[in-house]
């Protein structure tokens, strides 16, 4: 499995991949708790469904079975990597 | 005698739960608060098979024992035995999302752990096979060492099965707590992952199918359709308020017309049918004469809520919330406060961040409740002539779309003020789950809406019924001399009250009568039709509304009309909202802020519009 190091926030639109790792000391406790709590966690796999507008809205993504919606910081603090080059 | 066992709901978010609940207990329900916080108790009574009768609470859904809101400081509190006012529970139904176990599990083996009896009601089984996913039960009951009851609480399947795994459970006082249990002192990861091992066992197959989720969220979060789509969601809500409701509030008016004409024929001319025709028939009528278009504006955001559409809106707002510094969650809060700010302000408790939350509270009183809507209508149809700016766009109508305008601009601009000055802080989050979309059922919409009715029509039958006869009482007496050439309003307690404090209202274009209608709008915006038609009745004894136009025009400049309208769109709000914001703030320093800042605003709003359009020429 190739992988490239990339953060949620970059990561193409429908792109399956797994989460690599989370910067916890980018997030205040609350967002790290509240992430943990949603089932972000090393090796889930995860996806980017739908972006909000160009000017920085948030972005809804699959962790697991579950959609979650948050915003592009946030994402920036996800580390992915993508299951296939492609 | 033993009290009826309690069984408590508790489960993640989205889990379904107050479906379950619904299907449970039926209209059977009560809502209460919890002591010195502002967290509603939803209680329920159902009988078992063996006809026992169990209490069963309907608590606030959470992701875990550890708190991040009040309401979900509640649930760890009941279900632990340490809330003030609630006994340990001698049961508790999780509730889980069958199609999202990997997640629910996970709150599930902490609730297990806590050594009461557990049921798992695995819920919404209909969509997880519609999905693609087969699970089974009995494997997942193995692994958790609990029963496990597949359900679709919304088409009421497998609640029978429910009630019999509950007999079986359910005995008052036969529970204790294991607080030492390891489950309850790992970290989340280590559950997480534990729960992700139970799902798999319980897992028989996972075929992708296309998610009709998936489908829909690729319109409904589409940049630019997804926004378009919101727009027609909101136009054909506000069409469906004005026009759907209104035959059927003029046939609840004309119904309290003739039950004050018919008392006027039964009872012979005195003070008691003044009393009683002119107070209190009068003053109720004009606000349960709302009562239609407050429930097709509830109708539309409980469907929109239970579909989970609502979500999709908050993260299409997220973006423009997030520009004066609120968060997309702060749009349902908001879009409800277009109904009522009562119920507006209380769905605020979802909102994580407290700052984000008050500067929400603050401003909701800005989105134009149906309550106004009275005042607009009677103010418009007086002095706006019926004439057609464009084809099909009526000036009326034109104006009527600009007051709710204000009132959105007026509370963005309050925001960003508010939010680098008395609420500053780090900008807040958003963050969250998006539930599959679900066709409502009619009867949790049923429930929902009666529970709605029933707090309108209590306060329409007790506040708005009291203040409309005590200002009835205040413009009957002193009553007038018979030979006196001073008019009744003059003379009465009101009209002086009003004569007095007029002066400060005059440079605003503001008259004697409005000055009178505004008292009572204190206690209840819709009072002041009321309020004038009570005015003017007395002095005129004309009390049909056509009738009450043509007393507007003839008194009022149309000046006068704008700023009064003005007036509204900032006005210092109800006593239910200063009551409600009291409640949700812990204390009257917000409350007092939120009158002040707002009848400053609402001062200065219709002062600029008085001399605006006097300078005009109005």
């Amino acid at each position: 499995m190739a992988t490239t190091p990339l953060s949620l926030e970059q990561l193409p639109q429908r792109q399956r991949a797994t989460v690599a790792g989370i910067a916890w000391d980018r997030l205040t406790a609350p967002e790290g708790r509240r992430l943990r709590e949603l089932g972000f966690d090393e090796g889930v796999g995860i996806e980017v469904l739908h972006r909000a507008r160009i000017g920085g809205g948030p972005i809804a993504c699959r962790i697991g079975r579950m959609t979650v919606a948050l915003r592009r910081r946030v994402a920036g603090a996800i580390h992915v990597a993508t299951d296939q080059l492609g | 005698m033993n009290p009826a066992p309690l069984v408590a709901l508790v489960g993640n978010p989205n889990a379904g739960k107050s479906a379950l609940f619904n299907a449970l207990t039926g209209a059977r329900q009560k809502v209460g608060n919890y002591p010195g916080v502002t967290v509603e108790r939803h209680a329920g009574r159902m009988a078992l098979p063996d006809g026992r009768p169990v209490e069963l609470l309907d608590l606030p859904g959470t992701y875990s024992l550890e708190p991040s809101s009040p309401d979900e400081r509640v649930t760890r509190d009941v279900v632990t035995g340490t809330q003030a006012g609630e006994r340990l529970p001698d049961a508790i139904v999780v509730v889980v999302d069958a199609s999202n176990l990997d997640n629910h599990l996970r709150f599930t083996l902490q609730l297990i752990a806590l050594g009461l009896p557990v049921v798992v009601a695995l819920n919404m089984i209909d969509l997880a096979e519609r999905d693609g996913l087969k699970l089974d039960p009995q494997a997942l009951a193995r692994e958790l060492g609990v029963p496990v009851i597949p359900t679709v609480a919304v088409r009421k399947r497998g609640i029978d099965d429910l009630k019999e795994a509950l007999a079986d459970l359910a005995t008052p006082g036969a529970t204790a707590l294991r607080p030492s249990d390891p489950v309850l002192h790992a970290d989340i990861a280590t559950l997480q992952r534990r729960a992700r091992q139970i799902a798999m066992a319980a897992t028989i197959s996972e075929t992708p199918v296309r998610r009709w989720t998936h489908a829909l969220d690729s319109i409904a979060l589409h940049p630019v359709f997804g926004v378009l789509l919101l727009f027609v969601v909101l136009f054909v809500m506000f069409q469906a308020v004005f026009f759907a409701g209104a035959a059927p509030a003029d046939a609840i008016a004309s119904g309290f017309d003739w039950l004050a004409g018919l008392v006027k024929q039964v009872m012979p001319e005195s003070i008691l049918r003044s009393l009683i025709t002119d107070g209190a028939i009068a003053g109720v009528g004009a606000v349960i004469k709302f009562l239609p278009q407050i429930l097709i504006m509830f109708f539309f955001i409980l469907v929109l809520e239970a579909s989970g559409y609502m979500v999709r809106a908050a993260f299409l707002m997220d973006r423009i919330m997030a520009s004066v510094g609120l968060s997309g969650r702060a749009f349902i809060p908001l879009l409800s406060s277009f109904a009522c700010a009562v119920p507006g302000i209380m769905s605020t408790r979802t909102i994580e961040d407290e700052k984000d939350r008050l500067t929400t509270i603050l401003i909701a009183p800005l989105m134009t409740c149906s309550a106004r809507l009275p005042v607009y209508t009677l103010v418009i149809g007086a002095m706006i002539p019926n004439v057609r700016v464009l084809p099909f766009v009526g000036l009326q109508g034109l104006v009527m779309l600009g007051l709710y305008i204000m009132g959105v601009a007026g509370a963005f601009v309050v925001a960003l003020v508010l939010r680098r000055t008395v609420t500053k802080g780090a900008s807040s989050g958003f963050m969250m789950e998006m539930p599959k979309y679900q066709l409502p059922s009619i009867r949790d919409l049923a429930i929902g809406l009666w529970s709605r009715a029933e707090i309108f029509l209590k306060r329409a039958g007790t506040t708005i019924a009291f203040t409309t006869i005590v200002l009835w009482a205040m413009l009957s007496f002193p009553q007038v001399p018979k030979d006196s050439a001073v008019s009744q309003v003059n003379y009465s307690v009101a009209g002086r009250i009003a004569n007095a404090i007029e002066p400060a209202f005059r440079p605003i274009g503001f008259n004697r009568d409005i000055v009178l209608a505004l008292i009572p709008a204190m206690a209840a915006r819709e009072v002041s039709v009321a309020a004038l038609g009570t005015v003017y009745a007395i002095d005129s004894s004309s009390d049909d509304e056509s009738k009450m136009a043509q007393t507007l025009k003839k008194r009022w400049s149309l000046a006068t009309a704008l700023a009064f309208l003005m007036w509204f769109v900032f006005a210092p709000q109800c006593i239910s909202t200063i009551a409600v914001t009291r409640r949700e703030t812990n204390g009257w320093k917000w409350p007092a802020f939120m009158v002040s800042y707002l009848f400053v605003l609402a001062y200065v709003a219709a002062g600029l519009t008085y001399w605006l359009a006097t300078l005009a020429g109005l």
